[in-house]
């Protein structure tokens, strides 16, 4: 083997050498810090100041009761609970149509030091199971000013 | 007589027949080939094409079951109803767990079918041993269909009617053609795995016959998966109202990761043939492709992820890990006992080479793949080890995948610059300097639009760079074509494509890939959105578009009911059109189906979603965004498919006939003009 062709290889190796090391480092140091949880209320609240201010996923219900929208400012505050705790959410824009006390929801966002957690994504539970709506549940019975 | 006599008797029959055939063919090939028994083989592919039309008459009595309704087959009673529309009944077949295992089953069998039937002279052992492997495949989804998964179970009593299928798969056409795409380029890897093993077990896996064999199979089958993850992004930015099309959800990313393995190969392939290098390694990413589409399906399948496509629940999961320890361990066995075989002969001869840059593409995609793996399985193995749950943020794979696609977008300059083995100073300095000049053009424009983030500058810089590389090797080509046969431009161009179908297939590819990262780069950098509640007459603006609400309205349709709002577009002072998102309000399900509408032009859609609405109707929220070259993407990836079409066939001596007849044609015309 003549020396150039040692050489070659050896910038090659290198070459693949570095990109390595760096891939691994980034991947574990990324994937600490972006672990996102996924609590219940309770959960959260459990673990005190340690969670404030980090990314996290919240599950519960709608607390009855507890839903105010402000059409205009687009603001929306309401509390998840799962029976043992309860969190304030706010969240900007328009909470979904069929939004209703004790519905299932995840909110995703950052608990803040005002005891209000920011929601920047809120999902609704969907549950796959086929139920037939109630009487007075249908769009046609809810909207029936539009749907004639 | 009973309705599922028909329709169950014959799907469920067919499947239970076809097990005999498969069974027949696996013994027939090694019996066959042991004792030199050429009618043995031949029995073998008959049981291929046996099993293609026993499941085809399977799938074609669950088609008669979903049109003519017939709730007494499962499956029919599981996703059907009299509602719903013919078009959504039949696309339906793959809307939910079993009705999608058949049409995976029915593709797989196609697949096979056309493999042996189009190899079928084709002398040696390695047909055989493929044929073996597809039908080892197959076997695997007919005991799903006979099994876990079995869509034909008889429903009694029969229900007068069903709930229809999930909603957001009947909201949107574009059902119909992403997951047929996906199915075709998913199943499709199952070709160069069932060749690659073929090759192992024949002995051949040191010759580049296989390789050459696979790489055809491997275009067509990347193309239709290219295709299907551009529309699975479309329809997502169609359907889900969210205005994003990319959110690395468990699903995409499932989709994703045979793309990038096969991408890979697609390149080390070449590396193999030209020089003798990588064997091993090509047989790796092989064989890693087909086990990412089987865990992919597996993740997406057995309802250990939750998301639109996971449809149940059940015992389906351990049989997809059986299945993937079993291809994982006897891979591995082969690959041992080949190792002398897959040795490497050839050798690197020099650093600035395009080996070396094919060399550096395959770590850089590998490294791609390794990324989403982990950031798509963590949340899995984290539930399961230490019982939390948790998800892995956006944030990750756009910190790791960002470093990683920008260095894949400059290889792709880089690469077709280089020749094979050694470049010279001189090479390199005609090659890679006059690039620059279109970096730095997509950069003035990145600065001018109004990017201000490092890696969208980087994206569209790299984008140039890359850009103008792959053009002047066409100019090159086509410059050296007219000097020497006296044709015109565009004839030298089409002759030069036609001459080598693969290599400028994969550079039009290239530029395909250019659109898609120039959209993603600007609308991930630029886009723009606001959100108001609006009474008729009121206004909102977003970017150099405003939208005037008219009115909310509602109707009925036979599936669903129906609640929109009517908004003009105005720019400046002139209405330019009229746009109407709505909300589907399907039986099935308690939460309505956004249904955004976008306007588009060629450097980005207006897409406005409505978000909420006084049930009176007196005033609705709207949300408008602003989407910057986002239609680049849906373009881009249609020259990624044609850049696919124009590399899978050959360049035969014969083929080249007829483009070259076109070609003259266009040639004659252009020196008249």
């Amino acid at each position: 083997m003549t020396s150039s062709k040692r050489n070659t290889k050896r910038t090659i190796i290198a070459g693949i050498a570095i990109i390595v090391l760096t891939f691994g480092y980034l991947l574990y140091g990324g994937l600490d810090k972006n672990v996102v949880f996924f609590l219940t209320p309770q959960e959260l609240l459990a673990k005190g100041t340690s969670a404030l201010d980090k990314p996290v996923r919240v599950g519960g219900q709608v607390k009855p009761g507890s839903v105010k929208w402000d059409d205009k400012s687009l603001d929306l505050r309401f509390t998840i609970t799962d029976g043992s705790g309860e969190i304030a959410v706010r969240s900007k824009g328009a909470p979904p149509q069929m939004f209703r006390d004790g519905m299932g929801v995840v909110v995703e966002g950052r608990y803040g030091g005002d005891g209000v957690f920011n929601s920047t994504n809120l999902i609704v539970k969907h549950s796959n199971e086929y139920r037939p709506p109630k009487a007075g549940e249908s769009p046609r019975a809810m909207y029936k000013t539009l749907i004639k | 007589m009973n309705s599922w006599m028909i329709n169950g008797l014959v799907g469920h029959g067919a499947l239970l027949v076809s097990l005999p055939f498969i069974a027949l063919g696996l013994i027939a090939v090694p019996t066959g080939l042991r004792r030199s028994r050429p009618d043995f083989i031949a029995i073998a592919y008959g049981s291929v094409y046996a099993n293609f039309f026993l499941v085809t008459a399977s799938a074609i009595a669950m088609v008669i079951a979903l049109v003519t309704h017939d709730f007494s087959v499962s499956y029919v009673a599981q996703v059907g109803s009299r509602a719903t529309p013919l078009f959504y009944t039949i696309i339906s077949l793959w809307g939910a767990l079993e009705g999608s295992i058949l049409f995976w089953a029915w593709v797989l069998a196609l697949y096979s079918f056309l493999v042996v039937w189009l190899n079928r002279e084709r002398p040696g052992t390695l047909v055989p041993y493929a044929a073996m492997v597809l039908l080892g495949v197959s076997l695997f989804f007919a005991i799903l269909l006979l099994g876990p998964a079995d869509p034909f179970k008889a429903v009694f009593p029969v229900p007068t009617d069903g709930p229809g299928p999930n909603p957001l798969l009947q909201n949107h056409i574009l059902m119909a053609v992403h997951p047929p795409l996906l199915y075709l380029g998913y199943v499709g890897m199952s070709v160069p795995f069932a060749f690659a093993v073929g090759a192992l077990l024949s002995g051949e896996s040191d010759s580049n016959d296989w390789i050459r064999l696979t790489r055809n199979w491997t275009v067509l089958t990347w193309g239709f998966l290219s295709a299907a993850i551009i529309a699975g992004m479309w329809w997502s930015y169609e359907v889900l109202g969210w205005g994003g099309y990319w959110a690395w959800d468990p699903v995409e990313n499932a989709s994703f990761l045979p793309w990038l393995t096969a991408t890979a190969f697609l390149h080390s392939a070449m590396v193999q043939e030209r020089r003798s290098m990588l064997r091993l390694w090509n047989i790796n990413l092989v064989v890693g492709t087909f086990v990412l589409t089987i865990l992919g399906t597996f993740l997406t399948r057995s309802g250990i992820i939750s998301s639109v496509h996971a449809f149940t629940t059940g015992t389906i999961g351990y049989y997809f890990l059986a299945f993937i320890a079993v291809v994982l361990i006897s891979t591995l066995v082969l690959v041992a006992g080949s190792s002398e075989r897959l040795r490497t002969t050839g050798h690197l001869d020099s650093a600035a080479s395009r080996e070396t840059v094919f060399l550096f593409n395959n770590l850089f995609l590998t490294a791609f793949m390794l990324t989403v793996l982990v950031g798509t399985l963590f949340p899995l193995v984290a539930e399961a080890v230490r019982g939390v749950k948790v998800s892995v943020g956006a944030p990750f794979f756009n910190r790791m995948s960002l470093p990683i696609i920008a260095a894949l977008l400059f290889l792709m300059g880089v690469g077709p610059a280089l020749p094979w083995k050694s470049a010279s100073r001189a090479e390199l300095r005609t090659k890679l300097v006059p690039p620059s000049v279109g970096a730095a053009v997509l950069t003035a424009i990145a600065l001018m639009m109004g990017i201000r983030s490092f890696y969208g500058i980087v994206v569209f810089a790299f984008v140039g760079y890359s850009a103008a590389a792959n053009a002047l090797e066409f100019f090159i080509g086509a410059r050296a074509r007219r000097g020497a046969h006296g044709e015109g431009w565009i004839t030298a161009l089409l002759r030069l494509i036609a001459a080598n179908r693969r290599r400028h297939g994969g550079y039009i590819a290239h530029f395909g890939v250019f659109f898609v990262a120039l959209g993603i780069a600007a609308s991930s950098s630029l886009r723009t959105e606001r959100e108001a509640t609006l009474k008729p007459g009121e206004t909102l603006s977003v970017s150099g578009y405003t939208v005037r609400l008219k009115q909310v309205w509602g109707r009925e349709e036979v599936q669903r009911s129906v609640v929109g709002a009517t908004l003009e577009v105005l720019v400046g002072d002139n209405v330019v059109g009229t746009l109407e998102p709505r909300m589907n309000f399907y039986p099935m399900s308690q939460q309505p189906v956004p249904t955004p509408e976008v306007r588009s032009g060629m450097f980005g859609d207006l897409y406005l979603n409505l978000m909420a609405f006084r049930p009176d109707g007196s005033n609705a929220t709207v949300k408008a965004i602003y989407e910057p070259l986002v239609p680049w993407i849906w373009f881009g990836g249609g020259v990624v498919v044609f850049g696919a079409v124009v590399g899978a066939f050959p360049t035969g001596r014969r083929r080249v006939a007829a483009p070259a007849v076109v070609a003259a044609t266009v040639g004659r015309q252009d020196t008249a003009a």
